[in-house]
């Protein structure tokens, strides 16, 4: 079954999306396990996409944008320690990440933006113009 | 090493039988490099969405705790449709086997990275004992 039955009078197909992949992957399969974990938000106007990558520098971070995907790549180097000191607990984590988000609509990648606080990451992308939900008004005869 | 950051969650804490949080957001565990060198101890702990004014950092007898405060930033008007990570605040509590001078514990946080310096108290400095050759 691919289409949903409750379908609602605005159709969202986004939630189309998320209920096809419902049902193709079961609801526990959802979340991905690559590097970093993202949340993604949408409105009719844009999806705001967030990510924890704490003590990133952000000039690091590389953002791109091509169709409907995001792309997110940066890096994170270990600590340097001085030779004669030792870990006892090493847990955080280092090297390269690279993740790909697709969103449901194609993005406006000029207008794309981003802001980095606190180690948390929020990327505000824009839908292109031409796919923004119209309202269509009902003229009376 | 760019394996290392594969598969790497953030880990909600575990309540501890007896101890039930009176808060309902969720508590996480944050991952921390622990380096001991001779004169100190450096604590660096993972904690995105905080800063230096939501952080406490307790230091009772020798039990070390770090709680950070996470406000969770929720963009308006808009719908939550994929959720790969939870938001909430971090703690997490060390035993300390050293005694520590606790005037001269030193903090930071910089984009949501925590680091503790954690300098021994004299009497805990190791000592090295000279052993004669008979």
């Amino acid at each position: 079954m691919l289409f949903s039955t409750n379908r609602n009078w605005f159709w969202d197909p986004w939630e189309e999306f998320e209920q096809m992949r419902r049902g193709v992957w079961g609801d526990g399969a959802r979340r991905s396990s690559e590097f970093p974990s993202v949340n993604t938000w949408v409105s009719s106007d844009d999806s705001v996409v967030t990510t924890e990558i704490p003590g990133v520098d952000p000039e690091n971070i590389d953002i791109s944008v091509t169709g409907r995907t995001v792309t997110l790549r940066g890096s994170r180097k270990a600590d340097d320690i001085p030779e004669d000191l030792s870990f006892h607990r090493r847990e955080r984590w280092s090297g390269d990440f690279s993740k790909a988000i697709e969103l449901p609509f194609n993005i406006e990648a000029g207008k794309v933006s981003a802001r980095f606080k606190d180690g948390v990451l929020y990327i505000t992308l824009p839908r292109a113009e031409a796919e923004k939900p119209r309202k269509i008004e009902i003229k009376s005869s | 090493m760019e394996t290392a950051t594969k598969d790497i969650k953030k880990k909600e804490s575990e309540v501890k039988e007896g101890a039930e949080r009176t808060r309902s957001k969720k508590l996480y565990t944050p991952a921390v490099d622990i380096v001991e060198g001779k004169d100190s101890l450096y604590l660096v702990a993972d904690m995105p969405g905080v800063n230096e004014d939501s952080v406490d950092i307790t230091l009772e007898k020798n039990i070390l705790t770090i709680y950070g405060t996470v406000e969770p930033e929720i963009p308006e008007n808009h719908r939550l449709v994929s959720s790969e990570y939870g938001i909430g605040d971090y703690q997490r509590t060390f035993t300390l086997s050293d005694e520590i001078d606790r005037e001269k514990i030193e903090a930071s946080v910089k984009n949501g990275v925590l680091r503790l310096t954690l300098p021994k108290a004299e009497a805990a400095k190791t000592r090295k004992i000279p052993v004669k050759a008979q």
